[in-house]
């Protein structure tokens, strides 16, 4: 379960103007339940999940992941989270047993428990091939298996994906999208961010369109269809954030429509 | 503190550098290669240089040698001294190392010291050459055994013994250790080079485990994961001391098996060398306590904590190597000039320098070396350093738990 109630975070760039990344965020997403956000670069998708992965403080707002608060109780949400994003690479100079067996005992596990818990891993995402050799030789799609099983090593109830299929060749793409679906049937709390229009209409229980830190339009993708009046996921997403010119001026500080 | 994590951080952090070629590199190619290189190319060219010298007989002018006929026979008479004809060009021909010293015999030279009147006999050097000074100390001798026979002479001629001018002998003993002598012309270099050692050997993994891990994009995936900044800080932070303490125990090791193999290389040779150069200088070759270095080692080992987090905090600001390079260098220049201050003559420890850190330990360490062991001040320096290493990984934690040090755009 995680709940955004408000959620906000402003930067300061480099000429110390404010930009609000996030502002005043609010959704909530269930256990078994698949949570899209999807939005144009800038928007403000990375900055919400690293919210919700406790490595950034939110400036005003809260959120709750699996019960815990994401600021007073940050080390146990973590305990609770599986963070894949792009910008959570691998350890190129270990390989992928000792990548896994390390984040494990990050979580505290044992290390029979991880052994266990490794060759389940290992079997289902049919890594046996690499599983002892190094990182830094792999093609995209090994590494993007290596880092789900590290995300999955301690079996968090909250999966947080930041564009999990961007630069991912079709076949790689088509593993994670089948991941997550697996994720979903075993119960887990799915959150999930991308650009690809496709993507969220194949797999999200719920879509949350975000522009400008803010969530414009959320609900079903049915809601979102009887909403707006269309079905192609790409026109709901135009009309939601205010049409193409809107879109265009998504560089202008969000600051502004405050 | 969960000392699991911290262990669990470290043995990952130790692994991944173990495997990086480049920590290898400095922490065990150039101790083990690079130094005794160095110190067998610089004893083979200093020792070529001190024997030529010695073996070298030098060319002397003597200006006026029929001023006097004894004293030129003299200065013939010296195996050690290759006389050439006058020239009025003298000065220029020592300048130009033709010849590397001249006398001058001043007209009148017999007639006055028959005559009881003060003549002047001058050297001519070219100060700091080393063979012009063998040479014009063969001179001075020569001289000096001249002006002994005639005085020796002139008493006897009036019935007198040696005794009236020399009613009684001086004479200097040293009595301080060999090592003292030695420390204070060598004994500052050797804790000057294990606190850049440690500096060096802590620069590249402090760099790589902040500013290296960011470049690589692998900061958030730790950052996402349970483990406590505390926990992350000190299990990369011994990775990094482990290594800068590597290097200053490969480098010191490397350098003393390099030191006895060059003595029983050069054996027969060191001798000579050695004692030309005593001869010449009038000093004793450098002698270090090796239980000093043991000690200076354990004074390092805190302000290599100091090192160590101080790297690791500036670095850590960097989002690439190279920017933690710029950040980093500024860092190896503080601790050099202080270290370097400790070796300048005259600069003694007091309390108040012991609280200068890198300062206090250069000069302890300079004591140390040549077998003195100041126990208060030790103590004192050992504990303010300790307070600084701790004040400095302080706020390497403090960093760990800014975002906007972590997340920087
Ligand atoms: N650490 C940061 N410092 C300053 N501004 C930031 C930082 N991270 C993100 N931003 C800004 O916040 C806005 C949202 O960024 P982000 O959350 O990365 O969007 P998205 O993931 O949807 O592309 C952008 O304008 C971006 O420039
Ligand atoms: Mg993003």
């Amino acid at each position: 379960m995680i709940e955004a109630e408000g959620l906000t975070k402003v930067f300061r760039d480099k000429k110390r103007v404010e930009v609000r990344a996030v502002d005043g965020v609010s959704f909530r997403v269930e256990p078994g339940q698949i949570y899209g956000l999807l939005g144009a670069n800038g928007a403000g998708k990375t900055t919400t999940l690293r919210l919700l992965a406790t490595l950034l403080k939110p400036t005003s707002g809260a959120a709750t992941v699996a019960g815990f608060d994401v600021v007073r109780q940050a080390h146990e949400v973590r305990k609770q989270v599986g963070f894949l994003a792009a910008s959570t690479a691998l350890y190129g100079r270990l390989t992928a047993r000792e990548t896994i067996t390390y984040f494990g005992r990050l979580n505290g596990l044992g290390d029979p428990e991880i052994a266990v818990r490794t060759r389940r891993l290992t079997e289902e995402l049919d890594m046996g091939e690499f599983i002892d050799r190094r990182t830094d030789k792999f093609s995209t799609g090994m590494k993007q298996k290596v880092s789900i099983a590290r995300t999955l090593i301690h079996d968090p109830a909250v999966m947080i994906f930041d564009e999990p299929t961007l630069g991912l060749d079709v076949l790689a793409a088509r593993t994670i999208v089948r991941f997550i679906r697996d994720c979903r049937e075993r119960g887990k709390t799915v959150i999930y961010s991308t650009h690809v229009m496709s993507e969220v209409e194949k797999l999200c229980d719920v879509i949350g369109i975000v522009h400008g830190g803010r969530i414009r339009a959320e609900g079903t993708l049915d809601a979102l269809r009887a909403r707006f009046g269309q079905r192609d996921m790409e026109e709901i997403f135009v009309a939601a954030v205010g049409g193409e010119s809107a879109l265009a001026r998504q560089d202008v500080p969000p600051a502004t429509t405050r | 503190m969960n000392w699991n994590q911290i262990r669990t951080v470290y043995g990952k952090e130790m692994r991944d550098a173990l495997r990086d070629r480049r920590t290898l590199l400095s922490m065990l190619l150039v101790p083990a290669l690079v130094i005794p290189g160095i110190m067998f190319a610089f004893t083979a060219v200093s020792l070529k240089v001190v024997k030529k010298a010695a073996e070298e007989t030098p060319a002397v002018m003597i200006i006026g040698p029929g001023n006097s006929e004894p004293l030129q026979k003299a200065l013939a008479g010296s195996p050690k001294l290759r006389l050439v004809p006058a020239a009025s060009d003298y000065a220029q021909q020592i300048s130009d190392k033709r010849i590397r010293a001249a006398v001058e015999i001043p007209p009148g030279f017999e007639a006055d010291l028959a005559a009881n009147s003060i003549a002047t006999v001058k050297i001519y050097t070219y100060e700091g050459e080393m063979k012009s000074s063998f040479a014009a100390g063969e001179i001075d001798r020569i001289l000096r055994e001249f002006r002994e026979a005639a005085v020796t002479r002139k008493l006897g001629e009036r019935g007198l013994n040696a005794s009236f001018v020399r009613p009684f002998e001086i004479k200097r003993q040293n009595v301080a250790p060999p090592e003292k002598v030695g420390g204070n012309l060598f004994g500052g270099f050797v804790p000057y080079l294990l606190i850049i050692l440690s500096v060096v050997g802590a620069m590249y993994p402090a760099i790589d485990l902040t500013a290296g891990e960011k470049e690589r994009g692998t900061m958030e995936t730790i950052l996402c994961s349970p483990v406590g900044r505390v926990e992350l800080v000190l299990g990369k932070f011994l990775t990094v001391l482990t290594i800068s303490l590597s290097t200053v125990v490969t480098s010191i090791t490397s350098m003393a098996l390099s030191a006895v193999g060059l003595v029983h290389l050069f054996a027969g040779k060191v001798g000579a060398g050695a004692k030309a150069v005593n001869a010449a200088t009038g000093q004793q070759l450098p002698m270090v306590d090796p239980v000093g270095v043991l000690g200076v080692m354990v004074m390092v080992l805190p302000l290599a904590v100091v090192f160590s987090a101080l790297l690791f905090s500036v670095s850590l600001f960097a989002k690439s190597h190279k920017e933690a390079q710029t950040y980093a260098s500024p860092i190896l220049f503080l601790t050099i000039l202080p270290a370097m201050a400790a070796m300048l003559p005259g600069v003694e420890l007091n309390a108040k320098l012991a609280l200068i850190p890198v300062l206090n330990v250069s000069l302890i360490g300079k004591e140390m070396v040549s077998g003195s062991f100041r126990y208060d001040m030790m103590a004192l320096i050992f504990g303010s350093s300790c307070l600084y290493g701790a004040a400095a990984l302080a706020v390497a934690v403090r960093l760990f738990n800014r975002e906007s040090v972590l997340f920087r755009t």
